[in-house]
């Protein structure tokens, strides 16, 4: 036993010391100025407008962000930019939790609530972000965020209905009928395509019978189950995946889906004129990406000015007509492709929209009852 | 029965190679839309090795695949002599523990090893004053933890199917123990090694989980940006990527493959005690 004691204590020491020697080259990039901003605890670093401190150290979703927007902010402020992905907030969280390093990070809605309660993030320095002011309304009062302490808005998008007018025809209930509704949906020559997500789809029902989505009562919980096993027959399949391409392709009357995926797979559709993305008028989900600063952020300053310099109305619309998600950027919106503001232009002014909040454990039940009313 | 055998093993190669022939005839598709055909073009192929942030990745994951072989299949093989060949203290302790890596959920083990290094990084910071982050080699270090036991696996397999007359015989021809090795045992466990190298290799370039924990800065693999592009939809840039990676390790099996025929011959040799003889008295 002595001896494999030993050669554990060796391995771990071999270990470290291979770490030791070759961390210098990693952190030569990004290593090039360091600044005790970074190290308050949840207050605004102090930094002036237009001031950086350091090269920025960018964690993000994949293929979100437009490179050209990157060189254009190294050139103009003299720094490197080290793009960096992730594929799961969650991933993300246990990563910064265990003491990892980014400057400014784009989580989603619900993942802000978590992390403001676990103290990882800075608040954001409103002088060094003037161009806050350029939110729109809508993005200055999140549940998550009231007032936008910790978050600046990045892009969103909504969850609803994608629907073929060539099948069902140009006068449809703009609601949640038209996947819900047993005697609507017998009129489709084949069924409709629903999220296989139990927060979303238990969220259309729910919101389906006029309560929130957010709602945390086992009995309208129940509810919503049953809506979903008397709409069975008029389903043809529970899909997250490939239902914009149902859709597109004609195989598929109506599909519940995000709007990001409809907006292309509608643009790229034989016959775009055929189809309409809309948001029921009981309510839908409404998400938003946003760009934060961890409290472990070695270059707050340099954080701060990326943030102003994207939420820019030119640079926020470079963004949008980039990636073609939802701009929280109202100045933007005038320089924005037409296609994509008329896409988003029933988000503006939908009054009903919701966030998904994290519900903790009762989060469980919306999954259990999903398979419940999946039978 | 034989013809029944046969149907049965021609079925299975359908149901393998069915999904991937799909995969790589949807990458040569014009369209955004993975499973809308237009019309054939290369469109793809030319905007991923445009995009900066495939090709780099693609670079880190080939560096952190090179490394972490080399090393794993080096302290993999030495693990499964060592179990296999000596008696010593703690042995048998040691031999149940080799193979937790294969058992614990990539989750655990991911989480683990994140809080490892940062544990580890607050000592040497303590001790050097020296602040580290994760990154390429936090990468590299993860992988060869895991590969490691399936490299002994492989190569204790190979040792376990030796004859230890063979080695024994080399010692009564007055062979020293790294003789012996080296002119003996090496040669005959060769495609073991090969075999979990390859292993190594391609655990090493499909990790998702545990690479995403912990990974820093300026140290995104293919994988894990592939894994995030999906977020977005399923375009056929990721059929493109996945077709040439495909292709990549074909070669890489390939090599691999001629490398142990060759192996094979020569531990035919080997194994006549004549040419043994001869081999030593070279030396």
């Amino acid at each position: 036993m002595q001896k494999t004691a030993r050669f554990v204590v060796t391995f771990v020491v071999l270990a470290l010391m291979i770490t030791a020697c070759g961390g210098d080259g990693v952190d030569d990039g990004p290593d090039g100025t360091t600044v005790d901003g970074g190290e308050t605890d949840g207050g605004a670093a102090a930094c002036a407008l237009d001031q950086v401190d350091g090269d920025l150290n960018f964690y993000n979703w994949s293929d979100y962000m437009d490179p050209e927007l990157i060189t254009a902010f190294e050139e103009q402020y003299d720094v490197d930019i080290v793009e960096d992905f992730f594929e799961s907030n969650e991933a993300m969280l246990a990563q910064l939790q265990a003491g990892a390093s980014y400057d400014v990070i784009v989580p989603s809605d619900y993942m802000i609530g978590i992390m403001i309660q676990e103290s990882l993030l800075t608040s954001i320095n409103t002088d060094a972000v003037p161009n806050m002011a350029n939110l729109g309304e809508r993005f200055t009062t999140l549940p998550y965020d009231p007032g936008n302490v910790y978050s600046a808005p990045y892009q969103y998008g909504t969850t609803g209905l994608g629907v073929n007018k060539s099948i069902v025809g140009e006068d449809f209930p703009r609601s949640w009928a038209l996947i819900f509704d047993p005697e609507l949906t017998a009129t489709y020559p084949s069924g409709a395509s629903v999220l296989n997500d139990s927060r979303e789809t238990m969220g259309a029902a729910l919101k389906y019978l006029g309560y929130s989505l957010n709602d945390t009562d086992l009995g309208h919980l129940q509810e919503a189950a049953d809506v979903i096993s008397a709409a069975l027959g008029g389903i043809a399949t529970f899909d997250s995946d490939q239902y914009e391409e149902s859709l597109a392709n004609g195989e598929v009357p109506v599909a519940h889906g995000y709007s990001g995926n409809m907006i292309t797979a509608i643009g790229d559709a034989a016959n775009p004129d055929d189809f309409e993305y809309i948001l029921p008028e009981e309510g839908a989900t409404l998400w938003i990406d946003n760009m934060v600063v961890p409290v472990s952020a070695e270059n707050p300053c340099t954080a701060f000015t990326f943030i102003n310099y994207l939420l820019d109305a030119e640079n926020g619309a470079a963004l949008t007509n980039f990636n073609y998600y939802g701009s929280p950027n109202a100045a933007a919106l005038a320089l924005v492709d037409p296609e994509v503001v008329e896409f988003y232009a029933a988000t503006e002014e939908a009054e009903n929209l919701e966030v998904i909040q994290d519900t903790g454990e009762y989060e469980i039940n919306f999954t259990d009852y999903l398979a419940l009313a999946k039978g | 029965m034989d013809r029944v055998l046969a149907l049965n093993a021609w079925v299975l190669y359908v149901f393998f190679y069915a999904p991937i022939l799909v995969l790589i005839f949807f990458s040569f598709n014009d369209n955004n839309n993975v499973a809308i055909w237009t019309e054939a073009s290369f469109r793809w192929y030319g905007e991923m090795f445009q995009n900066d942030n495939v090709t780099s990745s693609l670079r880190n994951s080939l560096v952190v695949a090179f490394f972490s072989t080399i090393v794993s299949t080096v302290i993999g093989t030495l693990l499964a002599i060592s179990l296999e060949r000596y008696r010593f203290r703690g042995r048998g302790a040691l031999d149940g523990l080799a193979y937790l890596p294969i058992i614990i959920p990539d989750v655990t083990m991911a989480v683990m090893l994140l809080i490892f290094f940062f544990q580890a990084f607050g000592i040497i910071d303590n001790l050097f004053g020296v602040r580290l982050n994760t990154g390429l080699l936090t990468i590299t270090l993860a992988h060869i933890a895991f590969s490691i036991s399936f490299v002994a696996v492989v190569v204790r397999a190979r040792l376990a199917q030796l004859d230890d007359s063979l080695e024994e015989a080399a010692a009564d021809l007055y062979a020293g123990r790294w003789q012996t090795f080296r002119k003996v045992t090496l040669p005959l466990i060769a495609p073991g090694v090969a075999g979990g190298a390859l292993l190594a290799l391609t655990l090493s370039l499909d990790d998702v989980v545990v690479t995403s924990f912990v990974s820093g800065s300026g140290a995104t693999t293919l994988p894990v940006y592939v894994f995030g592009l999906v977020r977005r939809g399923v375009t056929p840039l990721i059929n493109a990527v996945s077709t040439v990676m495909l292709v990549a390790s074909m070669v890489l099996v390939g090599i691999s493959l001629g490398f142990q025929r060759g192996a094979e011959a020569r531990g035919q040799k080997l194994a006549d005690p004549e040419a043994l003889k001869l081999e030593m008295a070279i030396d």
